[in-house]
């Protein structure tokens, strides 16, 4: 019989180490697709963030490095300007990227550093607990808005994405999702474009948002999480292309 | 040429490929040069949207393999610090320059040695060390640079150079030598692209059980060897002295003057003068601390320096300070004087 659906080589065959629903699972697959197709893994470095990424070399076969919270476009930038036939990508999630790495996130996208990101929304920081973070919506409650998000004194959700699309130097931004299969084409779609821009030296930084189940700490089960990004989530971070 | 321009020439000599800076003064000259120089050469030179972005760029640039430094002045160094510590932790050979101003906080931008604490302890978190230079004259500075960068690659560790506002602004006389380099290992750890190969991982995250404690005895086994044989220190009639003073950077040319001074007043006195800051010259210190001398550390800080000549001295030897904080010089006259009041221990 033939095999209609394999591994992709640069997905490693381990066990994961992610919850049960989570959509780490789903990105990195998309991630070693895109590697795949475009052939690059030979001169692609990826860089972990801080969370429950960190470990994503444990999963994707190319090189990589893990850096300090927030600062993988610092790290990215250091790495591309000094390796300009290198594919450079940065995966971070929405605590890495909309919190504490927001220095570093706007000024790659301003210098228009020729990277790829791909940004992890799971409007909670997963590994240390299920705290609120940037991207968390109005009346969520998490492990540090017990009552619910509110808006005065704790914000409204950041929506990164739309900041970054105003740069010049932010080429491609994109907000994708995972919560469906027909989404989940459409997330590697975008993936693989923003790695195929920089592949054709594309003068300028591309982002792919991807909005991603966290069902331990939505505190739901991953179906009916897959079904809150759609309803809830997609309302605040609407799904499209926003520049490119 | 001044002292940052001439180490920023020195640091191309020796290969770099890339330089990340923020602005800060007393050390503006160098990213200027930089500016210039290192586009000049077909190399890179970014301004960093900050020192937290500065040191990460370098952390990129090193873990592909690449010859990298940065430069700031005190505060941007307090910024860089948690980049040095994931450095050390992933093992990644880097060069800092911090040409210190007075602190704490903003401080000033006077010369200082008020960094000693932070660039000898590690300075970030985590059970580590960094190498570190502490050059007195601009000759010196130029010298170093490649010594840092061969030490920073063959250990896998950053080389700290500590400089201060005078050092940097000052302008000397000054000889590039291009020395026959160190014979280095490959970077077969760098980041290339997997191409042919296994996936190479840069991290310092070590989770399991013991596995973080292995890895830090590792650090421990290279640090050890670092103290062993990479120590550089010079001294001056250390053995007929009654008085030793130490000193480091540019305290000790004032300390030279004086000791010159009160020699030729017939008071025995020598010096002692640490080049690498860490690793420590504490055997030399060690085998100069006797109970018929005085040892007197001379600084611009309240006194840091002083501790580990009391650690090397292990009370054998009275250990005195003098320095002046803040911006402040100790002048040749107040060293001189300092040097007179000491009374000495009884006679052999």
């Amino acid at each position: 019989m033939k095999p209609v659906f394999t591994r992709t080589a640069t997905l490693k065959d381990c066990p994961t180490h992610y919850c049960a629903g989570c959509g780490h699972g789903i990105a990195h697959r998309l991630i070693a697709e895109a590697i795949d197709e475009l052939d690059i893994r030979g001169r692609t470095i990826g860089i972990a963030p801080v969370g429950c990424a960190v470990l994503a070399y444990n999963y994707l076969d190319v090189d990589m490095i893990e850096v300090a919270h927030g600062r993988a476009p610092a790290v990215a930038t250091g790495m591309k300007r000094t390796n300009p036939d290198k594919i450079i990508f940065s995966y971070q999630g929405d605590g890495d990227l909309a919190a504490i790495g927001t220095g570093e996130i706007i000024h790659a996208a301003h210098r228009g550093e020729q990277i790829t990101v791909i940004f992890i929304n799971n409007a909670v920081f997963g590994m240390t607990g299920g705290q609120m973070a940037p991207t968390t919506v109005l009346g969520q409650v998490t492990a540090t808005t017990p009552q619910g998000r509110k808006p005065v004194g704790e914000g409204y959700p950041l929506q990164v994405s739309e900041l970054l699309a105003i740069l010049p130097g932010a080429i491609y931004v994109e907000r994708c999702s995972v919560h469906n299969p027909a989404q989940v084409r459409k997330a590697k779609k975008a993936i693989k474009h923003a790695f195929e821009l920089q592949l054709n030296g594309a003068q300028g930084l591309s982002l792919v948002e991807v909005l991603s189940p966290c069902p331990v700490y939505w505190r739901m089960t991953p179906v009916k999480a897959m079904e809150w990004i759609k309803k809830e989530m997609t309302k605040v971070f609407p799904l499209g292309r926003l520049k490119g | 040429m001044c002292g940052n321009e001439a180490l920023a020439e020195a640091a191309i000599i020796a290969g770099l490929d890339a330089y990340f800076g923020y602005p800060i003064t007393p050390q503006n000259e160098i990213s200027a040069y930089m500016s210039k120089r290192m586009p000049e050469e077909g190399r890179v030179f970014l301004q960093s949207e900050s020192e937290l972005a500065a040191i990460n760029m370098v952390f990129g640039a090193s873990a592909t393999g690449k010859r990298t430094m940065t430069t700031s002045s005190s505060p941007g160094i307090s910024l860089m610090q948690e980049g040095i510590s994931y450095l050390a932790g992933a093992e990644l050979p880097a060069v800092v320059v911090n040409v210190m101003r007075g602190g704490p906080g903003l401080g000033n931008i006077a010369p200082s040695q008020g960094d000693y604490f932070q660039a000898t302890r590690g300075g970030g978190h985590g059970d580590y060390r960094t190498i570190v230079f502490g050059p007195s004259s601009v000759q010196e500075l130029v010298d170093c640079m490649p010594l840092a960068f061969d030490l920073a690659d063959q250990y896998r560790m950053t080389v700290v150079v500590l400089a201060d506002g005078i050092l940097g602004q000052m302008m000397e006389p000054i000889v590039f030598e291009r020395k026959p380099r160190r014979k280095l290992p490959p970077k077969d750890w760098a980041l290339t692209g997997a191409k042919g190969r296994e996936q190479n991982i840069v991290r310092s995250l070590w989770l399991g059980d013991r596995v973080l404690e292995e890895h830090n005895y590792k650090l421990q086994a290279k640090y050890e060897q670092v103290q062993k044989n990479e120590v550089l220190c010079e001294q001056y009639e250390v053995e007929t002295a009654e008085i030793v003073v130490v000193a480091y950077g540019v305290a000790a040319r004032m300390v030279r003057a004086a000791v010159d001074r009160a020699r030729e007043q017939g008071i025995k006195v020598g010096w002692i003068r640490p080049i690498t800051l860490w690793p420590f010259p504490t055997e030399q210190i060690s085998k100069a601390a006797d109970e018929f001398r005085i040892f007197l550390t001379v600084e611009m800080s309240n006194g840091q320096m002083v501790e580990d000549i009391k650690l090397a001295a292990a009370g054998k030897t009275p250990v005195l300070f003098f320095g002046r904080p803040g911006g402040g010089i100790p002048s040749v006259d107040e060293i001189l004087e300092r040097i007179r009041q000491l009374t000495i221990p009884a006679k052999r």
